[in-house]
């Protein structure tokens, strides 16, 4: 019994990641087909990327989506850690389950809806929209997935050390600097990452709040492939997702060299 | 000495509350009230294209004189125009039919995942989170490209003979359901792989020396452990996937009808901003029971 049970379990897991990749391995081989057809094989070619290079309406979206990104998600991420700092830290106060009533919330709430409400809150205080008014809106949205990421980490967090840095006159804000920040900082750059790349992936939301002269690539892409699949969507998808790719396995790595140095010094620690 | 330094930062400390509470109050939740004031309007030929349009400079008499020109008229149309009814109907029964896809498709991976040796669960973990950090819209468009009727799909199918003529997915439902699996597949894995992954294995071995077979089992002991993952999972897909936008507009044809779709084209296409306002607030009250049960699983999940 067992063994069947194992089969059964590499088979599943074998086949949820060959159906979560497969499509992903497909659209980055065919970025490299050099027919115009995104169906047929026509031999190996980088001419989507030339084209894409000379596409200076794509590069363009793409610098604005990149610096709202960065923009938007180091935003969020200041917010969300302090609304985390707040959830876990400050017990109840007035208007605590409000609070994380609108840290949940946006999570799930559809992306026509945040961006439509959105979209009517800069209308009726009548500020010109675009790039900041895109900012705006994903630093809302993702400080709450920065809030959540931190959080977690925070509940588990051993707060004997901040007492003892506390107790030897260390003042509260220098605390949070040197001993706080430091042991949450795994999580807060996850929940930067987290931030980045949704800021970089809505079409919704952006398209909602955006205005004349602020096109992301999302929604420059999304308009391409309403025309039709063209390989130069291919190209740029390829791209971004070695970007991502990148950063995602670099950042575990750094994570987990941290963990085993961890690991050693307290070894050392109890060994002395 | 650590309660006088916490007296002394006490402005600090209510500092620190007030910035995130007050932008997600401006952010976030005062835009709904916008939302729901401008369902109560009529469109208008003019910027903004809704009136009446508030102003302060209108004194209390031109303030009540404007609230008696908001209407129900939006709401009432939504209700008694078949096609935006058709609409939430088909957007809820596509979020559902998708949800237990998704818990179906997801369940063995996760519980596969959970049972894998321990050495690669956390790489494991990490390759059902990559594909989910690769843009959204990018997952969705690669499936244009295998279902379409030159697709490599249909390619596949015509070469081992299953069929002799491409058949028809994209522009269907059933390319919508397999973009929505797809796309929200690792919402439910995780949660799920988080309860499977704690569970104590020698009760099933229990179970199976006192002669409970391996399904009866499963039923009777790893599903009911798993329950909070599968509920949260649950929540954190089947809300968005009811007001989901992209999938059905790049994979699913015009017979596809779901109600993100018609806020967007209200909004885009029609300029009836007063209209799509009243589609989302209804969509919002439809999704208030699930949304208030997430927080409270949420909540509940923290207290632990």
């Amino acid at each position: 019994m067992r063994k069947g049970q194992s089969w059964f379990n590499t088979t599943s897991v074998a086949l949820g990641f060959a159906f979560l990749y497969a499509p992903i391995v497909i659209l980055v081989i065919y970025s490299f087909n050099d027919s115009k057809l995104v169906t047929v094989w026509g031999g190996f070619s980088t001419r989507w990327y030339v084209e894409l290079l000379n596409d200076q309406a794509m590069l363009d979206a793409a610098w604005i989506t990149l610096r709202l990104a960065l923009l938007s998600a180091t935003m969020a991420t200041i917010l969300g850690t302090l609304a985390a700092i707040t959830m876990v830290r400050f017990g109840r106060f007035l208007g605590r389950s409000l609070f994380s009533g609108m840290i949940y919330a946006p999570l799930v709430m559809p992306d026509v809806i945040t961006g439509l409400s959105l979209l009517l809150l800069f209308v009726s205080i009548d500020i010109d929209r675009g790039f900041w008014t895109v900012t705006l809106a994903h630093t809302t949205l993702t400080m709450c997935f920065v809030a959540v990421v931190v959080q977690s980490r925070l509940v588990v967090f051993d707060r004997s050390l901040e007492e003892a840095a506390l107790d030897l006159g260390c003042p509260p804000f220098k605390t949070f600097f040197v001993i706080t920040l430091p042991l949450i900082l795994p999580a807060v750059v996850a929940g930067w990452m987290l931030a980045f790349t949704l800021s970089l992936d809505d079409l919704v939301i952006a398209s909602f709040t955006t205005g004349p002269g602020a096109t992301t690539l999302p929604m420059k892409i999304f308009s391409q492939v309403k025309f039709g699949v063209t390989p130069e969507i291919n190209a740029i998808s390829t791209i971004l997702i070695t970007i991502v790719a990148i950063g995602v396995i670099a950042a575990s790595l750094f994570n987990k060299r941290r963990e085993v140095e961890r690991q050693k010094a307290e070894r050392l620690a109890m060994q002395g | 000495m650590a309660a006088e330094a916490k007296d002394r930062s006490g402005w600090l400390r209510w500092l620190l509350v007030a910035i995130p509470f007050a932008w997600l109050l401006i952010f976030f939740l005062i835009p709904f009230f916008n939302v729901l004031k401008l369902s109560f309007s009529t469109r208008a030929r003019a910027l903004p294209p809704y009136k009446p349009v508030f102003d302060f400079a209108d004194g209390i008499a031109g303030f009540i004189a404007k609230l008696q020109q908001l209407t129900l008229a939006n709401h009432l149309s939504l209700f008694t125009d078949p096609r935006y009814v058709e609409a939430y109907l088909s957007s809820l029964k596509i979020a559902a039919i998708s949800t237990i896809l998704i818990l179906i498709v997801a369940y063995p991976i996760a519980y596969g995942m959970a049972r894998a040796p321990r050495e690669w669960r956390s790489m494991l973990v990490m390759m059902v989170i990559l594909p989910f950090w690769t843009s959204f819209l990018i997952r969705v468009y690669a499936w244009i490209g295998i279902l379409g009727n030159e697709g490599l799909l249909n390619g596949f199918l015509l070469w081992l003979g299953v069929i002799d003529q491409p058949i028809t997915i994209l522009t269907t439902d059933w390319a919508v359901y397999i973009g929505i699996v797809y796309s929200y597949l690792p919402f439910m894995i995780l949660p799920l792989y988080a309860t499977l992954e704690k569970m104590d294995e020698t009760l099933l071995e229990a179970a199976a020396d006192l002669g409970c077979p391996p399904i009866q089992a499963f039923w009777k002991i790893t599903f009911p452990i798993s329950l909070p993952g599968v509920v949260a999972g649950c929540f954190l897909v089947f809300i968005p996937i009811t007001g989901e936008f992209v999938i059905p507009e790049l994979l699913g044809g015009s017979g596809t009808k779901m109600i993100g779709k018609t806020l967007w084209y209200e909004f885009f296409n029609n300029r009836n901003w007063p209209l799509a306002s009243a589609v989302a607030v209804v969509l919002l009250l439809i999704l208030v029971v699930p949304i208030v049960l997430f927080q409270n699983a949420q909540k509940a999940s923290e207290a632990k």
